[in-house]
């Protein structure tokens, strides 16, 4: 019986989805882009606020479950829409067309987000999956006069439309052998021996959460959409899509043993190398800041699948700190390219050229990109280097040599082009500055979050104590 | 607390230059040569009141010690402590370091701020290595050095051939110590989880590690992960691809620092951890190190002989200088690995010198191409005359500083290694060749073009004249620094040989 208190755990959602009503009724109201977006700030900010309320209460609404794995997922999400927000706000000023429907999207696909790290049932986590991708074709497509934010909205949706296929007809199989749609009653289920049709289904299900994820045979579309999408739509799928796909993944490995028995094992850990050595390399050569980022990506959730391979607490705990200092890192780079373009002047600045002698130009822009490549590469005393750390230690301490050597070898084959980019930033300009950010960039709300998350990768790359215990304390699952 | 002062005042030093450059052209300069002689007086008074005599059984091995818990979740603290080894590369690093400010004085023309801090940075980074003990915060200096010597040389840097080289060999230097770096980090995590397994205790400590017991083939794969990573440092042959073009392309006092302190922190790493924490394991690698050693002594001495670029050529005669450092610690006895100390000092002298003296040439008469010198001594006065003092230094001249280091090393290491000793004798004739290669091609012979050159002005004149003395003052009477590293060398040469006793005793058990 769903009674009022079956709600409070996912009050945060409510709050998200009661703005998203808001606003769809203010736009038709009346247009306002400020008004707008200061809005969904504040519906975002007061779900974030109401996230205690939502860790005291004590049963959890059917088809969901509000555990610590959930909280953390909310808290992440909710923090990652903020800034995305605050980014969208300066990137859309210049925009021609109608602006406020990008805040609506935006907040929909947040509520899909927030049901997704929350759901422990196949047909919740399917709706909050779809309600999470069918905004975000809407937000690739954005600036749709530009004809490489039209090619990456309409191949996302056509890929992202299949992986769906592949998901639900895994599902589907799952459902025939066990008869359940519940984590729960699906890991009894098939508790004991997973026959070869079970095995099967949770392998389609891999692909079509990998897809999501883009590891590596299913990555075809990240560079593409990492490219052209307008730079908000790519902050949010690459930071809260993934985010949420990748909690709910680990929820599913945790839960559900089929996803970790027999030849599954094995695939993940070929998928984990596969993907961390293939994004590496083929970033190489990148001399377009989106589409290396996109890749790097592909490199970094590499990386955080080791976590799935070796399981147990210190896994979740790895997921936690790893995610959260992925995504500072690609917060900041992400940002720094929002704040130099604008989809006023046609394409996002993102290819390479931009970004020389970035330094003597816009020295505290540079520095934020600095700072969030440092970390992404992982180096010492930045928040990157923490996550790193963990991993490695998870990989060691469970074992796993091949994939610790391919941590290492890919953590190399890395630092090519981040430091390439790194560089660029401070070689002498050559006299040419098309795209610049405005004079005042520190003053926006945009340019002052960007700050603050700067500061924080280093804060947490300095002293990542707090940060550990609030993962650690949050690492809890339920089912 | 004073050690946690001796790292940061670098860092706040070269922030501080950053931002006075907009005061004044000349304020990063004096700032970042303060900062770095306030930390050789530190050092300097540190020595001057510290007890370098063995500790009495139960007593602390450290002068000071300060530690602080910094993230309990995995046992990792900020755990710092200075012993005599750490203090002689602790001053050695603010005396090269105030150094390095003023051999770039005149070279460095734009971004003074920006290249100060890069420089400051470095010189904290190595400072922490020399001080610290918990492993996972050496391993963060370790690394954390790596980016503005990244920066030095990708931005000031000279491209000796057409293209970007000077990115390329910074891309290259930062890959390869990276990369040998997270084998290290490997190594340290797999003896941290192996301890915890064993006792249940998760620590980070060096003394807690020292005694942890590592089944063997693990342990071996550990020592070697720690190996790889100093072996790539220092550089040991088959690893030291990135050094001639580092130095090649880097600005002299990127040079200067890099074969005077950041190629002595992989000396450093192997006497502070990799052998004493795998005794038997480093006893048992101890024939291949000193081959590997061989190596480099005759492979950097030939290789110099054929140079044209200046600087390369002082490159490859540190690989074979560190040929020998590596030999003597290898060797298990206390007179070789106080030799390889003095000889790490020396090279640390005579090398900057050398890098010095061939960044001031480049600043009268703009190549590095030996092919376009020749008849020096003649063009430019005094200068010439410093060169030889310090290339009779890299050749071992007796009453230098190079010559007593390489006499207790081989010294030291006959009893144990004859045939090492006797191959590594070749490479003393080999480094009077390249020196006096060096000599002739320069100063002497043909003039390759005619008229007078600048001579030294004061500053250039003070850099030298210091760098002599020192040269000559370790050479002469080297015992105070034999004194103040006795008690770090003695237990390590102990530990190294009980080591192999135990595997004896285990073989006659069995």
């Amino acid at each position: 019986m769903l009674t009022l208190s079956n709600l409070m755990p996912v009050i945060p959602l409510i709050i998200v989805a009661t703005t998203a009503v808001l606003i769809m009724l203010g736009i038709a109201w009346q247009r306002h882009h400020g008004g707008t977006a200061v809005v969904s700030a504040a519906g975002l900010v007061l779900a974030l606020a109401s996230v205690p309320l939502s860790s005291t209460a004590l049963s959890s609404p059917p088809l969901m479950t509000v555990d610590g794995l959930a909280l953390m997922g909310t808290v992440l999400v909710l923090l990652c829409a903020l800034v995305t927000v605050a980014l969208s706000h300066h990137y859309l000023a210049g925009y021609l067309g109608a602006k406020e429907e990008f805040y609506l999207l935006l907040l929909c696909a947040v509520t899909g987000a927030l049901g997704l790290v929350a759901s422990s049932h196949l047909a919740t986590l399917f709706i909050s999956l779809e309600l999470l991708s069918m905004p975000l074709y809407g937000m690739l497509a954005y600036s749709y006069r530009a004809a490489r934010a039209l090619e990456a909205g309409i191949k996302y949706l056509i890929l992202s439309a299949a992986a769906t296929a592949f998901l639900l007809f895994g599902m589907a199989l799952i459902y025939a052998r066990t008869g359940h749609l519940d984590l729960a009653g699906l890991a009894a289920g098939v508790a004991g021996s997973a026959d070869v049709w079970t095995l099967a289904g949770a392998g389609l299900m891999v692909v079509g959460l990998g897809f999501k994820l883009s590891v590596v045979p299913f990555h075809l579309w990240t560079p593409d959409v990492y490219q052209g999408g307008p730079a908000p739509a790519t902050i949010f799928l690459a930071t809260v899509s993934k985010l949420a796909v990748f909690v709910l993944l680990v929820r599913l490995m945790m839960t559900a043993p089929v996803f970790s028995s027999g030849w599954l094992d094995s695939l993940f850990t070929l998928l984990a190398l596969v993907t961390m050595l293939a994004g590496n390399l083929l970033a190489l050569f990148q001399s377009d800041v989106k589409r290396l980022l996109g890749y790097s990506s592909i490199a970094h959730f590499g990386y955080l699948l080791v976590a799935i391979v070796v399981g147990g607490t210190l896994a979740v705990e790895t997921v936690g700190v790893y995610l959260i200092t992925y995504l500072l890192a690609t917060l900041a780079a992400f940002g720094v390219v929002t704040q130099l373009s604008s989809p006023f002047e046609g394409e996002d600045a993102a290819g390479l050229h931009y970004y020389r002698g970035l330094f003597w130009r816009r020295p505290w822009l540079a520095a934020v990109m600095t700072v969030s490549f440092l970390s992404l590469a992982g180096i010492p005393l930045t928040a990157g280097f923490i996550g790193k750390f963990y991993v490695l230690a998870l990989g060691v301490a469970d074992s796993h040599w091949w994939l610790v050597g391919g941590i290492v070898a890919g953590s190399a084959i890395g630092l090519f082009y981040y430091l390439r980019v790194m560089v660029t930033l401070y070689l002498p300009e050559p006299g040419m500055r098309r795209m610049d950010a405005p004079n005042d960039w520190g003053n926006r709300i945009g340019g002052l979050t960007l700050l603050v998350v700067a500061v924080m990768v280093l804060v947490l790359g300095v002293y990542p104590t707090p940060m550990i215990d609030w993962v650690t304390a949050l690492s809890t699952i339920s089912f | 607390m004073i050690l946690v002062w001796l790292i940061l005042i670098p860092f706040i030093g070269g922030l501080l230059c950053w931002q006075s450059e907009r005061w004044s052209e000349q304020a990063p300069r004096w700032i970042a040569l303060g900062t770095m002689l306030f930390v050789l007086v530190i050092s300097v008074v540190l020595w001057w009141g510290g007890d370098f005599s063995l500790p009495v059984a139960g007593g602390s091995q450290w002068i000071l010690e300060w530690r602080a818990p910094w993230i309990p979740r995995f046992g990792i603290e900020i755990h710092l402590a200075l012993d005599g080894l750490s203090l002689i590369l602790v001053a050695l690093t603010g005396f090269l370091g105030a150094l390095a400010v003023l051999c770039s004085w005149h070279e460095i023309a734009e971004r003074i701020g920006f290249f100060h801090l890069n420089l400051l940075f470095i010189l904290g980074g190595v400072v922490g290595v020399f001080l610290a003990l918990d492993l996972f915060l050496f391993f963060l200096f370790w690394e954390m050095m790596l980016v503005p010597m990244y920066f030095l040389i990708a931005l000031w840097g000279h491209s000796g051939s057409p293209g970007q080289t000077r990115i390329r060999a910074a891309t290259r230097f930062f890959i390869y110590t990276q990369a040998s770096g997270l084998l290290m980090l490997v190594a340290i995590i797999a003896l941290v989880f192996v301890h915890y397994s064993n006792t249940g205790e998760l620590s980070f400590s060096y003394d807690v590690l020292r005694n942890a017991d590592v089944p063997e083939p693990l342990a071996f794969w550990l020592m070697l992960g720690f190996f790889i990573a100093f072996a790539v440092k220092l550089p040991v042959v088959p690893f030291h691809g990135w050094l001639p073009d580092a130095h090649a392309q880097a600005p002299t006092a990127g040079s200067v620092d890099l074969a005077g302190i950041l190629l002595k922190t992989a000396a450093y790493g192997i006497l502070r951890f990799a052998l004493p924490l795998f005794p038997e394991q480093s006893q048992a690698f101890a024939p291949v190190a000193m081959t590997l050693g061989l190596v480099g002594i005759i492979y950097g001495a030939v290789l110099a002989c054929g140079q044209q670029d200046i600087k390369r050529l002082i490159a490859y005669t540190s690989i074979s200088h560190m040929g020998f450092v590596l030999i003597a610690l290898y060797s298990g006895s206390e007179l070789a690995i106080q030799g390889a100390i003095v000889l790490m000092v020396a090279h640390a002298f005579s090398s900057a010198g050398l890098f010095i003296l061939s960044g001031q040439l480049y600043e009268r008469i703009h190549t590095r191409d030996m092919r376009m010198m020749g008849g020096l001594w003649g063009r430019i006065p005094v200068l010439p005359g410093f060169t030889l003092c310090f290339v009779a230094a890299s050749l071992g001249m007796p009453a230098t500083a190079n010559f007593v280091g390489e006499f207790m090393i081989l010294f030291g290491t006959f009893p144990s290694a004859p045939v090492t000793v006797v191959i590594a004798s070749i490479g003393l004739v080999l480094a009077a060749i390249y020196s006096l290669l060096l000599m002739q091609r320069v100063h002497y012979g043909r003039e390759y073009r005619t008229g007078p050159l600048a001579g030294p002005d004061a500053r250039e004149y003070g850099m030298m004249l210091t760098l002599v003395v020192f040269t000559l003052a370790v050479g002469l009477y080297p015992q105070p620094l034999l004194d103040t590293t006795a008690a770090v060398a003695g237990p390590v040469a102990e530990l190294f040989n009980n080591g192999a006793d135990l595997i004896v005793r285990a073989g006659e058990v069995n």
